[in-house]
């Protein structure tokens, strides 16, 4: 039997759309992101090790409408994977792995995740600011 | 049928794994206080021209963490995108070949990252 053939699951065209499912797939989604934001990072320290001119160029870019939504969206991405990386923490010592629990702990890592991204953007505009 | 002692001594069809395992656990441990030290970090030197960033960054505590949030990153990377291969690539050749690819350009990014830091640290960058 070729594998082409064989039924995948889930079907995604029937598939009903939960919390626990939509935070799995976001984890990995913003771990994509992170690893791309690293590539960031990175050329930010060497600019700034190259000297003025470079780290101008990369203080712009981020400074620029792309610039900026990328860091949000770094960022957001960040707080997520870190907060649902913790649960999963957790998850690994065998607690909270029933259904009120899973539920419970995936709210809380929505609401975490929104908190501090708001609370680094204030904290971040207001050090721009100053 | 397999004996108590044959099911302790047999790998498994993949052989490994439970190194991957708990290496990204290690490296996402390690990330939780490193990645909010950085973010807190980072939100200071907003607007911060070079030279501000360059003293900043060759301090020792902020050059040490730096260093290490840089190892541990482009380690849980590695590690994580290579999950994301495996489960999506199912040719053999193209999967072995991406692996490879993200394997090398962590690396290569985690040696750039961490040179430059040290070069601000001991002072030699322009």
């Amino acid at each position: 039997m070729r594998s082409a053939d064989r039924p995948l699951s889930p079907h995604l065209q029937i598939y009903r759309w939960q919390l626990t499912s939509v935070l799995s797939i976001l984890h990995r989604a913003a771990g994509l992101v992170l690893s791309a934001g690293a590539i960031l990072l990175v050329w930010w320290l060497v600019a700034a090790a190259s000297g003025p001119d470079a780290y101008d160029g990369v203080a712009d870019f981020l400074g620029s409408r792309l610039g900026l939504s990328l860091l949000f969206g770094w960022t957001l991405s960040l707080f997520y994977h870190l907060c649902n990386g913790i649960r999963h923490l957790v998850w690994d010592t065998a607690h909270g792995l029933d259904l009120k629990s899973t539920y419970i702990g995936g709210w809380l890592v929505v609401g975490a995740t929104g908190v501090l991204t708001l609370i680094a953007w204030i904290a971040g505009i207001s050090s721009w600011a100053s | 049928m397999r004996s108590p002692l044959g099911r302790a001594v047999g790998l498994g069809s993949a052989k490994e794994g439970v190194e991957h395992w708990w290496l990204q656990r290690i490296t996402a441990v390690a990330l939780v206080p490193l990645s909010l030290w950085f973010v807190t970090a980072i939100i200071r030197l907003v607007g911060a021209d070079v030279d501000t960033v360059g003293d900043w960054v060759g301090r020792p505590l902020p050059a040490i963490l730096l260093v290490l949030l840089l190892i541990a990153t482009f380690w849980h990377a590695a590690l994580g995108l290579q999950v994301v291969i495996e489960d999506y690539v199912h040719a053999e050749l193209t999967k072995l070949g991406l692996v490879i690819i993200v394997r090398l350009a962590c690396f290569a990014l985690a040696v750039a990252g961490i040179f430059a830091v040290l070069s601000m640290a001991v002072g030699m960058s322009s």
